[in-house]
Formats: structure tokens, sequence, C-alpha cells
């Protein structure tokens, strides 16, 4: 059973262990947000709700709201917006992207893996790169909060790991909770569903093993309309 | 000098309560699909609904802070909440009592996390009925708990008064209109600490002292309530998934 605290709940008194979400006050560990207590190493509270705010390392899908030269400016579902060098670009295709040009590489709306490369005080965001140059080539995305990443997760990977293999589909969980999915139609149909549900049901117990279910049982139920 | 109205009969207020005791509450929490966080309450007959929007962009630019976020909190009437239409859009009580509400969140909320970016309370009285400003910091505590803003405590709030010559616990309409003094208090209940301090009308030294002790008591109990409520909320959908299987 998981326990929920609200700020200013008494969590512990050893203060070494504070991690996120939490903060310290004479000598004793309280929560400082609304959310559910994580005790495995640091004690933590993860919050039920809440906006992204980026972090260095992140991997994050990021979409293009603007071109300010030479930086491509970057949505990140977050309310910090973030922004990404054209030499970031220009060390991969090796062409010199030249004033003006920049949106035939990446145009308004262009989709991007990119990971978060530094976070100074002021929150301004620089990014590089990330596998792919853009998600251009194929696949949907889906947005969920980014508080309910870990669940579509899983305990180390179990959630993700099964969803893989029983939609069919490659699966990219960006941290900032937009999600990439790309297989066949009905195979991203299915995918898209099980995780909008997953997202929707994150905190019930049992519920890798609930969504194994509702997956075979839409498996069964295809194979029956292919044979019927 | 306007006659001495009766309010206390056989040791009882006019609503029938005693001298220490609130009137019901009853709170929701997240009833706003749209915002970030929400919270209905109503005190008594006060209805009041709070909605927490952010951390996003500030507007107007030039208030951003570049080293915490800056809390935006606005208290408004709705034009149908008291007896004689009010005039609707922002007086000069509301503006007061805005101003006095946001600084009664400024110890709590952890502003530093979001430079530059605006947290946005907005309280609107749908029905009022007496200390209003205290149902609209108690809503708006949960609203910002529901929204996933970091804070060191909830705040509660509730108010004292002095009608007939006696101290008394949560004054409504008609006793704050007849009654002698009116004093609403907002605090953090683990540590003891005011964050806000009004005070309308005249007591001596001593009540005041018996007012705060008996105002502390009660946020200690309304604490417990909004604790609860933010609590059931995440355990009732809890059960509610587990009947839908």
């Amino acid at each position: 059973m998981y326990q929920v605290v609200v700020p200013g709940d008494f969590l512990s008194e050893e203060t070494k262990r504070a991690g996120e979400g939490t903060y310290v006050e004479e000598g004793k560990v309280y929560a400082s947000q609304y959310g559910i207590v994580n005790e495995r190493g640091e004690i933590k509270v993860v919050p039920l709700s809440g906006k992204y705010i980026p972090s260095t390392g992140d991997v994050v899908i990021g979409r293009i709201t603007a071109i300010s030269s030479p930086f491509w400016i970057v949505d990140l579902a977050s309310p910090y917006e973030a922004r990404l060098h054209v030499s970031a670009l220009s060390g991969i295709t090796r062409d010199k992207i030249e004033f003006g040009n920049m949106s035939e590489y990446l145009d308004l709306d262009d989709l991007v893996v990119v990971k978060v490369m530094d976070v100074n005080v002021l929150m301004k965001i620089d990014l590089a790169l990330q596998e792919d140059l853009e998600l251009r080539r194929g696949g949907r995305l889906i947005e969920i909060p980014h508080t309910k990443v870990p669940r579509v997760i899983g305990r180390s990977g179990s959630m993700i790991k099964m969803l893989k293999e029983k939609c069919n589909c490659f699966i990219f969980i960006a941290k900032n909770g937009r999600i990439w999915i790309r297989g066949k139609e009905e195979d991203m149909d299915l995918a898209s569903t099980v995780i909008l549900k997953i997202a929707r049901e994150s905190h019930t117990s049992g519920l890798t093993d609930r969504v194994a279910e509702f997956l075979d049982s839409f498996r069964k139920e295809k194979g029956r309309e292919l044979r019927g | 000098m306007k006659e001495e109205i009766e309010l206390i009969k056989e040791g009882k207020r006019l609503d029938g309560r005693g001298f220490d005791e609130l009137r019901r509450i009853k709170i929701e929490v997240g009833v706003l699909k749209r915002a970030d966080g929400s919270c209905y309450l109503e005190l008594g007959d006060n209805k009041v609904m709070a909605a927490v929007y952010g951390p996003r962009e500030m507007h107007p630019r030039h208030a951003q802070d570049a080293k915490m976020a800056v809390i935006k909190f606005r208290y408004n009437m709705a034009p149908f909440s008291t007896d004689d239409r009010k005039r609707p859009g922002p007086d000069r009580r509301s503006v007061e009592i805005s101003k006095v509400c946001r600084e009664a969140f400024d110890p709590v909320i952890i502003r530093e996390l979001y430079p530059k970016m605006g947290i946005e309370v907005y309280v609107e009285l749908l029905q009022s009925d007496a200390g209003t400003r205290t149902a609209g910091i108690n809503a708006a505590s949960i609203a910002l708990a529901d929204a996933g803003i970091p804070m060191k405590d909830l705040v509660s709030s509730i108010a004292v008064g002095k009608i007939n010559g006696e101290v008394v616990l949560d004054l409504n309409a008609a006793e704050d209109n007849n009654g002698e003094a009116d004093m609403p208090i907002a605090m953090i209940a683990r540590t003891n600490t005011i964050t806000a301090l009004q005070m309308d009308g005249r007591m001596t030294q001593e009540e005041f002292g018996r007012g705060l002790k008996l105002a502390m008591g009660a946020c200690h109990q309304i604490y417990e309530l909004q604790r609860a409520a933010l609590i059931t909320r995440y355990n009732q959908n809890y059960e509610s998934k587990r009947e839908e299987k």
C-alpha cells in the first residue's frame, strides 16, 4: 500500500536521506509536495501532479516553436522553453547550415529527441540532439503527464518491456511525458490505448498484471475475428 | 448608537452553535478539469471555488522575478454571492483581501524552485456568509497542493470575533454585521506560525489573547480536514478504480 502525504508531513529524522519532494527543518525531514512516499534509498516524495522541469541529463521530446538564429527554440512540455544551437546539427550532417536556411533542417512543429545538456540558474536550457534527427520519419506522438512516466516504464522496465513485446511496436518514452510510438497502424492504436489507460490508472496496485490481462484478451479477440 | 441585537440566547448562538464551535465544512479536491489544481469548499453558507494554474510564464513580463516565482492571488466575489447584487470586478476591498491572502502563502510556497514563473491562484466566492477570506485561504491551500506546487506546509484559516461581549469562533453574517469585533487569522498548524492576522472592531487585550487561542485551536481542526480531503481523494480514486475492474 502506498503512503500518501501532504506538504508539511513529517517523514523521518535521517536528514542525510532527504531526497526530492522533501525539505529539512530543525533536523527533521518533511514532505514539500502532495504525493507518494518512496523510501528506497533516498526518502523521496513522488508528486501526483505538477509541471515538468528540465534537469541536466534528461532525454526528452521537443517541438520546434521558433527559429531565432543561431538557435531553434524548443518546447519541452514545460513552462520553461529551451534552445538548440545550430552546431548541434551541423556536427551531424556535416553541412554548413547558413543563416536563413535553418528551417530546411528543422522547421516549426518538427519533433526532435534531445538531451538536456545544461540548465543554468536563470533556467536557460541548452539542448543537444539525441538519436535520430527528427520523428518525421513516422510513428505517432502521445502525451501523458510527466508524473506518470515512471509507471509506464514500470519497476526496472517491466511494463515497457511487456508493451513493446505485446504491441509489436517501437516505443520511446521521454522524461517530459511525450511518447513516440512507431509500428503498424493497429499496433499503434493498441499501444496508445494501453498507455493512456496506464496513465489514467497510474496509482492503482497490480497494474502491470491488469495491463497484461487486457493485452492478452485483446489479442485473443483479434485472433477470433481473423479466423471467424 | 444603534441598539444591541441579541445574538446569544441561553448560552447558544442564533444558529445553535456553542461559542467555540465551527460551522460545517465540506471539501472537494480536483473539481476543475482545466486547472492544474482546484478545490471547492463550503464553510457554513460560504461557497468558494479555488483554482491554481502554473507555474507558468509570468505576465506582465516586468513583474517577473529572475530568482523566484511570483504568486498572483485573485480574490473575487461573484455578483450573485451577496444579498444585494455586488458590482462585478475588483474593488478596494477585494484588492486588499487578495494582497493579504497572497502574503499568507508567502512563507510556505517554495518559490525559489521556479525562477521567472508565475503561480496563479484564483478564489471565486459563489455565496458569502462572513469569513469568506478564511474559506478562500483554506480552499487555495488545498488547490495549491493539488497542483503539485512545492510547499513547506498547508495554511489553515479561521476568524474569531466578539458578539454581545462574548468571544466566539467563526462568525456568520448576522454575527459579523451586529457584533463588536471580527478577527480573521491564517496559520501553519504544524509550527503554530501565524501568516496573516487582521482585526476589525475592538477587543481587550485579554479577549484578544483568548480569541487567538480559540482560533489557533480551530486551525488545527481545519488542518486535519484539509489533510484528510487530500488523502481520501487519492484513496477514493484508488477504490473506484478497483471497483471498475
